[in-house]
């Protein structure tokens, strides 16, 4: 048990030199995720029509495909930089937050491996019966 | 962090008057947190049914074009464009600029405006011109 404040503790330690590291990357995340949304938007905009067939042909092109798998994995790494900064001001128990973020990590990385293998699938496997 | 709850707190979210800057701040992580739930959502169920069959794209085409699917259709543009919109105007501040009281609040309330209007003009191209 200490009287010092956190702040009384750090003081005078100096820079962590790692402390910027999340905002830097969750800039450039941002930037990516946002080129690439545009592209998907344009993209589905001059797309004749939003049929199934529309759609795997679409995909089917790696002019198509490889924006979209890389629109996948900054979209869901994106949100998930997102919703760690909610939870972090929000969630203050120690233990909720730990499990908060167990959480955002499974769901993210398993809907954006599924949405990958969507498109890999459309991409690689010929025909989409 | 433990905070004795017998201590007061500062009224910060009842003392301000409300302004467009305090409006885009929370709307950015509201819109942000809903684009992550149902947005990404949306966007695995549509390329999942893609993937799967014509049959399972049929199912989710139909619940996309029900009223429903369409009143959160409307919902996730208008939430990504405020999102995009917000997110452009956080790039603008991390260079430091816009920080002037007048200029901060134009700009705020551009990006609302933009994103309605943008929203409306996504979705007349999908109705009208389509």
């Amino acid at each position: 048990m200490t009287t010092e404040t956190p702040l009384g503790r750090v003081r005078g330690l100096g820079s962590a030199r790692s402390g910027g590291h999340h905002w830097r990357l969750e800039r450039m995340i941002s930037a990516a995720t946002l080129l690439l949304f545009i592209w998907l938007i344009v993209s589905l905009l001059r797309l004749p029509a939003l049929a199934h067939d529309n759609v795997v042909e679409w995909l089917s092109s790696p002019l198509a495909a490889v924006p979209m798998l890389l629109l996948i994995v900054t979209t869901f790494w994106h949100l998930k930089m997102g919703m760690q900064v909610i939870i972090e001001d929000y969630v203050h128990d120690e233990g909720n937050s730990f499990l908060s973020m167990l959480l955002l990590n499974f769901l993210t990385i398993g809907a954006g491996a599924t949405a990958l293998f969507a498109v890999l699938k459309i991409a690689l496997g010929g025909d989409a019966n | 962090m433990h905070r004795n709850p017998s201590r007061p707190l500062a009224p910060h979210l009842t003392i301000w008057k409300w302004g467009p800057h305090m409006l885009i701040s929370i709307l950015h992580r509201i819109t942000g947190a809903g684009l992550a739930i149902v947005g990404a959502a949306a966007l695995v169920w549509w390329l999942v049914a893609a993937a799967t069959s014509a049959k399972a794209y049929e199912s989710f085409a139909d619940h996309a074009d029900n009223w429903y699917g369409v009143v959160v259709g409307v919902g996730l543009t208008w939430a990504f464009f405020q999102h995009m919109l917000s997110g452009i105007r956080h790039f603008v501040l991390d260079i430091g600029a816009g920080y002037e009281l007048s200029t901060n609040k134009l700009w705020s309330v551009i990006t609302m405006v933009a994103a309605l209007v943008l929203t409306a003009l996504f979705w007349a191209f999908i109705l009208v011109v389509r």
